[in-house]
């Protein structure tokens, strides 16, 4: 089984040269990390920024730079600002090549939901249903179960829609798997985890054809 | 010149009256405007309608005016960071608007425009779209989104000169660009009020045209709402 680091190395992998990527709150944000730094990637935050860089160092935190974490950030050199509005024209107008968030629920035709549970917490979708209506390339970094255990791919999701078939990779804990044909295709297998495993945790259908690889690193 | 300049933040909200809806620039804490929030509070307005991407925290910012419940209605895309908002929002006490954000900057962007309503993919097929006419343009599936009316926009930024126009610093740009013009004032409060003439013309964010008052705010705090450092090796 992934840790959270480990879920978000492999991710890192599907970053690839050239590529404007939007990273979202939780495991996501962990990704920049990991990415190759033989590479040219330039993280963009909605909140208005393209080329963010690390947490700044101690005492030279800028109260007017953040990311849409609100934490305090840094920019890299070439790095812009802008408007909430041009931002989301990044975003919608599919500037952005690749979009990673996390998800409370995932079903196998793609619908994704991470907004809402409702009577219980009530947050708001942020960038989340402009991000996943948009973006072709959207990968969901989240456990393979929740809390009590239950599976977060499913047939169908049971929490409000954030938007509709629209996931095309997901990255748990546990595996990688593609939604394809309206199921989940098992790619990879966490390091020691079996099929059985995987296939007990996921409520929706996992397709399995040939041998299925441990992930790589 | 048209000189936009009014002496101070009580100047700056004449005219704010109970049951308005006022838009509010700013991204968390970041590029807030201050003090007209705090101006608001003391005026004591009283079921107002906020558009604000987000609600403060419980004792700064949006907060300041939920704690005294003057607001009526929220329309936000997120509210995760404020206690007192959870609680109105679930007792029913505050009506709340949810809606995706680049939907949120649109719309400002729209009523700015002169643009009556958009179409955009985002919340198609969720809650969102619940009542909106739907419509697909090359093979992909819209809503139909309005474009906001507000009586004031209160927006901060860095530094502004006596036309009203504004340069922004940093991530506290956000919606505040966005609300400029897009209600019947707008009121722009900004770190440094300099003559006309010092910004270079090259370098304005927003021309004064959608701004109709400026003032030199005070005392910013430029809370930071989640510190995030990390170590020097």
């Amino acid at each position: 089984m992934l840790t959270k680091e480990q879920i978000a190395r492999r991710i890192a992998k599907e970053v690839k040269d050239g590529y404007y990527v939007n990273l979202g709150i939780g495991i996501p944000t962990l990704v920049a990390n990991f990415v190759r730094n033989d590479i040219e990637v330039e993280f963009q935050s909605e909140n208005g920024v393209l080329g963010m860089g690390p947490f700044p160092f101690e005492g030279e935190e800028d109260p007017d730079l953040i990311n849409a974490g609100k934490q305090t950030i840094t920019a890299l050199k070439g790095a812009s600002f802008f408007d909430s509005a041009t931002s989301f024209a990044m975003i919608r107008g599919q500037h952005v090549d690749l979009t990673i968030l996390g998800a409370m629920e995932v079903a196998q035709n793609g619908d994704i939901a991470n907004w809402k549970i409702p009577g219980k917490m009530v947050k708001g979708m942020g960038g989340a249903m402009d991000l996943v209506a948009s973006a072709d390339n959207i990968i969901v970094a989240m456990m393979h179960t929740n809390k009590a255990g239950d599976s977060k791919l499913l047939k169908e999701c049971s929490l409000p829609l954030t938007g509709v078939n629209c996931v095309k990779k997901v990255v748990t804990n546990l595996a990688v798997l593609s939604v394809e044909n309206n199921s989940f295709k098992l790619l990879e297998r966490a390091p020691g985890v079996s099929i059985e495993e995987i296939q007990a945790a996921t409520e929706g259908d996992l397709l399995v054809t040939g041998e299925i690889p441990e992930m790589q690193f | 010149m048209i000189t936009k300049t009014v002496p101070h933040v009580e100047a700056a909200c004449e005219g704010v009256k109970d049951h308005m809806t006022f838009m509010l620039g700013g991204f968390g804490l970041c590029g807030i405007p201050e003090n007209c929030i705090l101006q608001l509070v003391k005026l004591n307005v009283q079921d107002v309608t906020c558009i604000s991407n987000n609600a403060g925290v419980d004792d700064f910012g949006l907060g300041l005016l939920l704690q005294k419940r003057q607001i009526k209605k929220m329309i936000s895309s997120y509210v995760g960071e404020n206690a007192e908002f959870e609680r109105q929002m679930l007792s029913g006490e505050l009506e709340v608007e949810l809606i995706p954000q680049g939907t949120l900057a649109q719309r400002c962007k729209a009523a700015q425009s002169g643009i009556p309503a958009f179409y955009t993919p985002a919340g198609y097929g969720t809650e969102v779209a619940e009542g909106k006419e739907a419509r697909e343009f090359y093979g992909k599936m819209h809503i139909m989104e309005r474009a906001f009316k507000a009586d004031f926009a209160f927006i901060k930024a860095w530094k502004g000169d006596t036309a009203g126009n504004l340069v922004f610093k940093g991530t506290a740009r956000n919606f505040n660009p966005n609300m400029c013009g897009a209600a019947k004032i707008t009121v722009a409060e900004v770190e440094q009020l300099l003559p006309a003439g010092s910004l270079d013309p090259n370098d304005i964010h927003v021309p004064g045209i959608f701004v109709q008052r400026i003032f030199q705010g005070e005392n910013y705090e430029k809370r930071i709402e989640n510190l995030t450092v990390r170590k020097r090796n």
